[in-house]
């Protein structure tokens, strides 16, 4: 008789305010960011006992330093887990947080865990995208990929080039908004209750508190973003206004087995449907969420239609876009990241992906008329990713 | 305020060198509870700019910081509450003690205490709920900075919080013996503040400290700030109520103070002037006036500061932290050869001990040998003992303890066992020819360039290297009972002891984590040497007349940590025969063997006072019958100023013999292998402020102002 898979829920999340690169988290380290995040995941769900956490999964980009040396079991050591608990260290860079989410949660759903924490962490002001990088000459000799792909701004230039429909004022007038609902967010108390306060070192200034998510700019105006210089290409469309900043940021989360859910009593608030990770072009590779939604979707059994909430992480805005009219949904849809995204909040590269899904586990939370929603990120190297969820506080009936 | 301010504009005039700690400002949006928003604190971060190797400092540019920050945040409106705290790893640890030397009148030492005290009570009084978040060390003024906020979190990572000042010749004169008592009670507060200090400055861990009740609550490290920040929101909006213990002001108080005064008597005999002022402190801050005892720990301080007992404990601590780290005159480290294999010859009580100390610290093979099997099985079965007493404790693992009972084996053919030691150390029976053959037949044995040690406390070591083909490689290495505790390790250069041989003993000493101290091969070395010569006045006066009891209180008085015949009985009286008669043979003139000490030896008796019942002592009858005595009784000012006149002697002509580098080795001796007090600096302190010095030699044994007033 083939084994037996097993529902994985999604039953808590949190992450650190994010920060600007040499921002609030200058004098802090990565690892304590994370660190703390895992110890609030801890303190918020009382009725998981340490000892049951099965696996401690956590992603960085760059894993050396204060990101290196395993940080998934030194987290969990350090957090006050018990020695039993074992760990690891996980990257595909952006998506980095995602991975750990679905590798532990495949780990659950397999039967070799019942609880995990998985999340992510990025000090980008200490480890900037490609420290330490060394790429094979075969990549430029044997021209396989574009020098191009290996400059993020560079392929959201090129996906511009490749829909020429999705102009900088599309993409200018997204980043407004996004700044817009996220300002919004904060003033309705939908943010807060999934950050973590973190103490904060600056030995010019003293010890401070970060309780808010430094990069937003509140405020933001067309006029403001059309003066920008566009660093990636002369006259180009991609500036640091309609593109995630350079940031600092941790994220964690807690997955179970369902049945282990109900016997300790903790609370889900998304239960996993399926995921996809595909490969793009990666001179382009701000079009892989759309093939990684394709396979997810497949694998779930669903069509985009069935999809009612999504968190699209916003690299650049000219990849959302992407994303979404290639499914026919409008720039301003309500459903799309309605309190605002990385181009407000930051994009701590490994981090982000339970950013999103915290955010959704939100959308679901305020919508209970909404049965599924996903989480998607493109990834730099070509790649996308998705996971599908459905909400546990369906209350069926249409949506429509 | 402005007076304040004069005070702390002169102190800064005065204060050359202050590393000054900052009192960074910073708000915090404190975190809401129950939807209730618990407003912005003023944090106040104090930090001198270094790592935690140079921990942070009051001196008066740092208080004038503090006062500055704790003002600004008083004058605002939208600050709720001050929090300070320190930063990593380190509160504070203190006044800053360098710049005690420049206070040179009374009246600047009181400035001192009221600037303390005025800015740190504006925590208290000055119109906003404090919290003090102790992340870490908080020693003295450090600790008193957190005793003047109305809360306090402690971090459960913190070690060393404590109120060190007696242990030095101060008191707490910030505000501790005062708000101390008034928070935890006097019994607890004595404890602290007394015997702790006296009790070789023991200090507390975070957890003991939250147990006593000076902290309010503990928190775990990892987020100590966050939760501490938390902590604080909730008692602002009133969800947590921070309770403290009723203190019990009648009977108990008093009780605790007479219990302080005892354990201080029992320590110094009435020697060191500190521990009686900070008793009288805390016996009186029974009134919870503030202002009074303020002011009565102002006057308490500048008496303290401007006292010889200080200067001469200033003098003691620099010593034991720093020249004890850096011995004077030892070769560059770098010489020292690898010890990876250590054998000791002997392996009767002392051999054994030493096992247990090489194998603990160094954590390497230890093989011990004697004259036969049955003696070796028992000198490693004591080892063994010793290590399941660790285990027992808790002081080490199962896996550690296996590991050095693993390291320690017995041989009887040392062939065998002793050819790959690289550091062989002797504690046989003290006698040189026995020493000489057991050095003669390890020579066979071992490398030419395997160190051979002895632990002999009187003998030559020059001669014990004499008839070996590789002299170079001997050197003395001279121990201290009980070996587990005493820090001091004479490190002996023979005649012909090499660098290399030498810097090799001095590395290994400091493995063992001990205090080497570097002695030319001179009899009985420094402290034996100057024991003796002391004790040899008390017997010779005891011979003469002097009731024993008369003699022991004349001595003891000064504060050393026992009386001369009690310290006889813990060195044994055959011991000490031997030793005296040594030291009769090297110098006649000085150093006489006392008959009634031989006969006290020969009549087999250990100490010449016996015990009642409920432990109190009196001399032993029997050895008043034995003993035949003159009729001259000198006083109790005779005695001292005989004994301390032939101290004086010895160690001016052990200075002019190059004994020791310079008077701070005899001090640092005297301190760490005889546990002299700090109040005396060890000796020559007292020696130079007595007039002794002077008297006796023609000259200080140290400049004014480098331990004592100027």
């Amino acid at each position: 008789m083939p084994r037996q898979i097993r529902d994985v829920v999604f039953v808590d999340g949190v992450r650190t305010p994010f920060g600007k690169a040499k921002g609030q988290y200058a004098e802090t380290r990565a690892d304590d960011l994370v660190i703390k995040c895992i110890r609030e995941l801890l303190r918020r769900n009382p009725s998981l006992p340490p000892e049951k956490v099965d696996e401690v999964a956590i992603a960085a980009t760059t894993q050396i330093g204060d990101q290196g040396l395993t940080i998934g079991r030194t987290a969990a050591l350090l957090a006050g887990l018990p020695n039993t608990t074992p760990g690891y260290a996980i990257d595909r860079m952006c998506a980095g947080a995602m991975t750990a989410v679905t590798t532990a949660a495949s780990g659950i759903a397999f039967g070799a865990y019942d609880v995990a924490v998985a999340g992510g962490v990025e000090h980008m002001g200490r480890h900037p995208m490609g420290e330490g990088v060394d790429p094979n000459p075969r990549i430029i000799a044997e021209k396989l990929v574009d020098t191009s792909a290996l400059v993020m701004g560079s392929t959201a230039e090129n996906l511009h080039d490749r829909y020429p429909g999705i102009t900088k004022q599309r993409a200018d007038a997204f980043a407004v908004a996004s700044q817009e609902r996220a300002a919004k967010a904060y003033a309705n108390d939908l943010i807060q209750p999934d950050l973590v306060p973190i103490a904060t070192r600056s030995a010019e200034q003293g010890w401070g508190l970060a309780t808010v998510d430094e990069p937003m700019r509140p405020g933001t105006t067309l006029e403001d973003l059309a003066g920008l210089k566009t660093p990636f290409r002369p006259h180009g469309r991609v500036t640091p206004g309609n593109a995630a900043g350079i940031n600092d940021g941790a994220t964690a989360c807690v997955l179970a087995d369902a049945q282990t859910a109900a016997e300790l009593g903790l609370t889900v608030k998304m239960k996993l449907v399926s995921y996809g990770f595909a490969g793009v072009e990666p001179e382009v590779m701000g079009i892989g969420p759309v093939p990684a939604t394709e396979k997810a979707l497949r694998l779930a059994g669903l069509t985009i239609d069935d999809i009612e909430a999504f968190e699209v992480n916003e690299a650049f805005a000219v990849q959302v876009i992407a994303f979404l009219e290639h499914y026919g949904i409008a720039d301003d849809d309500p459903r799309v990241n309605p309190y605002g995204g990385a181009i407000a909040y930051g994009h701590p590269l490994a981090s982000s992906g339970v950013r999103l899904m915290n955010q959704l586990a939100r959308q679901f939370e305020q919508r209970p008329e909404v049965r599924y929603g996903l989480t998607t990120m493109c990834v730099g190297l070509g790649m996308g990713g998705t996971v599908i969820w459905e909400n546990p506080h369906y209350t069926g009936g249409d949506t429509q | 305020m402005t007076d304040l301010q004069a005070l702390i504009d002169e102190a800064v005039a005065i204060e050359t060198d202050e590393v000054a700690t900052f009192a960074l400002s910073r708000d915090i949006a404190l975190p809401s509870v129950s939807s209730k928003r618990a407003g912005t604190m003023a944090l106040i971060t104090l930090d001198n700019g270094h790592d935690h190797t140079k921990p942070n400092t009051f001196g008066p540019k740092g208080l004038a910081s503090l006062s500055a920050a704790i003002d600004a945040a008083l004058a605002r409106d939208d600050v709720v509450a001050i929090g300070v705290t320190g930063k990593p790893f380190i509160l504070a640890a203190g006044a800053d003690l360098s710049g005690l030397p420049n206070l040179t009148d009374h009246s600047q030492a009181v400035n001192l205490g009221r600037i303390g005290h005025g800015v740190m009570r504006k925590l208290t009084d000055g119109g906003k709920p404090s919290f003090a978040f102790v992340n870490g060390i908080a020693l003295g003024g450090g600790l008193e900075v957190a005793l003047h906020t109305s809360y306090r979190t402690v971090s459960a990572a913190a070690g060393m919080l404590a109120t060190p000042e007696v242990f030095l010749g101060l008191i707490p004169g910030w505000g501790g013996t005062f708000l101390l008592p008034n928070l935890i009670g006097a019994d607890h507060a004595v404890k602290v503040v007394v015997e702790n200090a006296l009790n070789q400055n023991k200090m507390l861990t975070g957890p003991q400290a939250v147990q006593l009740g000076i902290g309010d609550v503990l928190l775990e490290p990892a987020d100590f700030l966050e939760q501490s920040l938390l902590w604080a929101s909730k008692v602002l909006t009133g969800e947590i109520e921070v309770q403290r213990r009723e203190i019990d002001r009648g009977e108990a108080w008093d009780a605790a103070v007479a219990r302080g005064k005892a354990f201080a008597d029992a320590k110094v005999y009435g020697a060191a002037p500190a521990p009686y002022r900070a008793l009288e402190l805390i016996a009186a801050a029974k009134d919870a006036d503030r202002d009074r005892g303020f002011a009565a720990e102002d006057e308490a301080l500048a008496d303290l500061v401007m006292s010889e007992e200080l200067r001469s404990g200033l003098y003691a601590f620099d010593l034991v932290n720093k020249r004890a780290k850096r011995p004077a005159g030892a070769p560059d480290k770098a010489l020292a050869r690898p010890v990876t294999k250590v054998g000791i010859v002997g392996a009767g009580l002392m051999a054994s001990q030493l096992a247990v100390l090489f194998v603990r610290r160094l954590e390497v093979p230890v093989v011990l040998t004697d004259l036969d099997q049955e003696r070796v099985d028992k000198g490693v079965a004591y080892v063994h003992a010793e290590v399941d007493k660790l285990l027992g404790k808790g002081r080490v693992s199962a896996d550690k303890a296996s590991q050095l009972k693993g390291l320690v084996s017995g041989t009887v053919d040392k062939q065998e066992s002793f050819a790959d030691a690289d550091f062989v150390i002797e504690a046989v029976f003290e006698e040189l020819k026995l020493k000489k053959s057991i050095f003669a037949d390890l020579e066979k044995i071992v490398r030419d360039d395997t160190v051979l040690a002895t632990n002999t406390s009187s003998l030559s070591v020059t001669e014990m290297a004499a008839d070996l083909e590789h002299p170079e490689r001997v050197v003395g290495f001279h121990f201290f009972n009980p070996v587990a505790i005493l820090p001091l390790l004479e490190i002996v250069r023979a005649d012909r002891t090499d660098d290399d041989s030498l810097a090799t003993a001095f590395a290994v000493g400091k493995g063992l984590k001990k205090s080497g101290v570097l002695v030319k091969d001179a009899p009985a070395f420094v402290v034996n040497r100057l024991l003796t010569r002391f004790l040899g006045e008390v017997t010779t006066a005891v011979d003469e007349g002097m009731p024993i009891e008369a003699a022991d209180k004349a001595l003891v008085s000064l504060g050393l940590p026992m009386p001369p015949f009690v310290l006889l009985q813990l060195v044994g009286p055959a011991v000490a025969l031997h030793v005296a008669e040594t030291m009769h043979a090297a110098y006649p003139d000085r150093y006489s063997v006392s008959d009634n000490l031989r006969r006290l030896v020969e009549a087999n008796k250990s100490s010449v006072y016996t015990w009642s019942a409920d432990g109190k002592p009196s001399v032993d009858p029997e050895v008043a019958a034995l003993m035949e005595i003159g009729s001259k009784a000198s006083t109790a000012d005779e005695l001292r100023e005989r004994a301390l006149s032939a101290l004086a002697d010895e160690i001016r002509i052990m200075l002019d013999e190059g004994v020791v580098a310079e008077a701070q080795d005899i001090d640092l001796c005297m301190i760490l292998g005889a546990g002299w007090p700090f109040h005396l600096g060890g000796i020559t302190p007292y020696l130079d402020r007595s007039g002794i010095a002077e008297k006796v030699t023609g000259a200080r044994f140290l400049p004014k102002g480098v331990a004592s007033l100027a």
